[in-house]
């Protein structure tokens, strides 16, 4: 297990080390360009605020009204035949539709179950591993103004079955 | 699609609350919901500076270009008619190469231009071609190399090794992909003809 947290620890400084070498050998103002970068991620931060405003209440009051734990018990016995952690089933299901709100939920679910957990480690492959299909394919397919999209989404939907149900057979093994 | 999903949380968990009694709880979420959004979102600000900041470098250098180079044997194998269209490779592998870097922000624009030039060649412009789907498809399965997102989350709730993850999220991400790939594949003959 040593060699992967190794590769898990030297990804990100290799590659900010990899991009410095790069701006370096190839542009000199190479600060004033991650000014330039770093703003923008103030912005980013911003634009996403209200929308996490919003989804905490939405999730928390959720969480707390009891109707999570409601629908966790209800689901479990399912989740259970194929070892799927309950606590997970509400990232699962809103990850492909929406990128604010899996965030949101992910964020909530690491904070509850322990971000070092084996859940909150799933839940973070998860986030990692998986995209917001839905949106993905809205954004692609209007802007070229098709009609007929062949059971795209079947496929994008399988990935992501796929990405979920290896992020946790893979964080339970690591554990 | 929010504007459907969050009146029915919000509908369902406030009169659970209130037919179940448990209003003291929510008044206490209410409050501690908007609390953890800002403090979340302070704490992201940093990573998330850093982050735009060194993928700023990176979007001004030619390591988009450098990586281009080594996805031409995927291409060939993943767009088969595209096999003599460099242009259209071009864009694609520029797509793909600025996705494994995280620059999410490049990556559209990029991949949309690719859209229209394969709508360009699209002999049914009201379908989806080949070439397109699977184009999506791998466009879904967010292959990155750091998931800067999720570290900066990790880190801002304080873990103990908020870059954990990373290595578990490459096989996950990569088995997804293939799995995406297989099934786009399969799709894509299955659905050859008039009807779709």
């Amino acid at each position: 297990m040593k060699i992967i947290d190794f590769l898990s620890s030297v990804a990100m400084p290799m590659v900010i080390l990899l991009i410095v070498l790069y701006g370096v050998k190839e542009k000199n103002k190479i600060f004033d360009t991650f000014l330039d970068g770093a703003k923008e991620g103030i912005k980013t931060t911003l634009s996403i605020l209200p929308t996490l405003i919003g989804l905490f209440l939405a999730i928390g009051t959720l969480r707390s009204s009891g109707v999570l734990e409601l629908i966790i018990r209800i689901a479990s016995p399912v989740l259970d035949i194929f070892n799927f952690p309950s606590e997970l089933m509400p990232l699962a299901i809103l990850r492909p539709i929406s990128g604010s709100g899996s965030i949101a939920v992910a964020t909530d679910i690491m904070k509850n179950c322990g971000v070092d957990s084996v859940i909150g480690n799933i839940a973070s492959t998860i986030m990692g591993s998986t995209e917001t299909t839905l949106y993905t394919i809205a954004v692609y397919t209007s802007c070229i103004k098709v009609k007929k999209t062949r059971f795209i989404l079947v496929a994008a939907l399988a990935a992501d079955v796929a990405g979920i149900i290896v992020s946790t057979i893979i964080c339970q093994i690591i554990a | 699609m929010l504007n459907i999903v969050w009146p029915i949380f919000i509908i369902i968990s406030f009169s659970f609350a209130i037919f179940s009694g448990n209003l003291e709880n929510l008044n206490n979420s209410i409050f501690e919901s908007t609390n953890s959004a800002i403090s979340l979102s302070i704490d992201l600000l940093g990573t998330l500076c850093l982050w735009s900041g060194i993928m700023q470098i990176a979007s001004k250098t030619s390591l988009i270009e450098n990586l281009t180079k080594f996805l031409n044997p995927l291409l060939n194998f993943l767009f088969p008619k595209l096999k003599n269209n460099k242009k259209i490779k071009k864009e694609i592998s520029m797509n793909m190469a600025a996705n494994i870097l995280g620059l999410g922000n490049a990556a559209t624009p990029l991949g949309l231009k690719a859209m229209k030039s394969m709508q360009e060649i699209n002999e049914k412009k009201d379908t989806l071609s080949d070439s397109m789907m699977m184009f999506i498809v791998i466009n879904t399965a967010s292959i990155q190399i750091i998931p800067t997102t999720v570290i900066a989350i990790r880190n801002s709730l304080g873990s103990q090794n908020p870059t954990s993850i990373v290595f578990p999220t490459w096989i996950a991400t990569i088995i997804a992909a293939i799995v995406g790939i297989v099934v786009a594949k399969i799709v894509i003959k299955l659905t050859k003809g008039e009807k779709f």
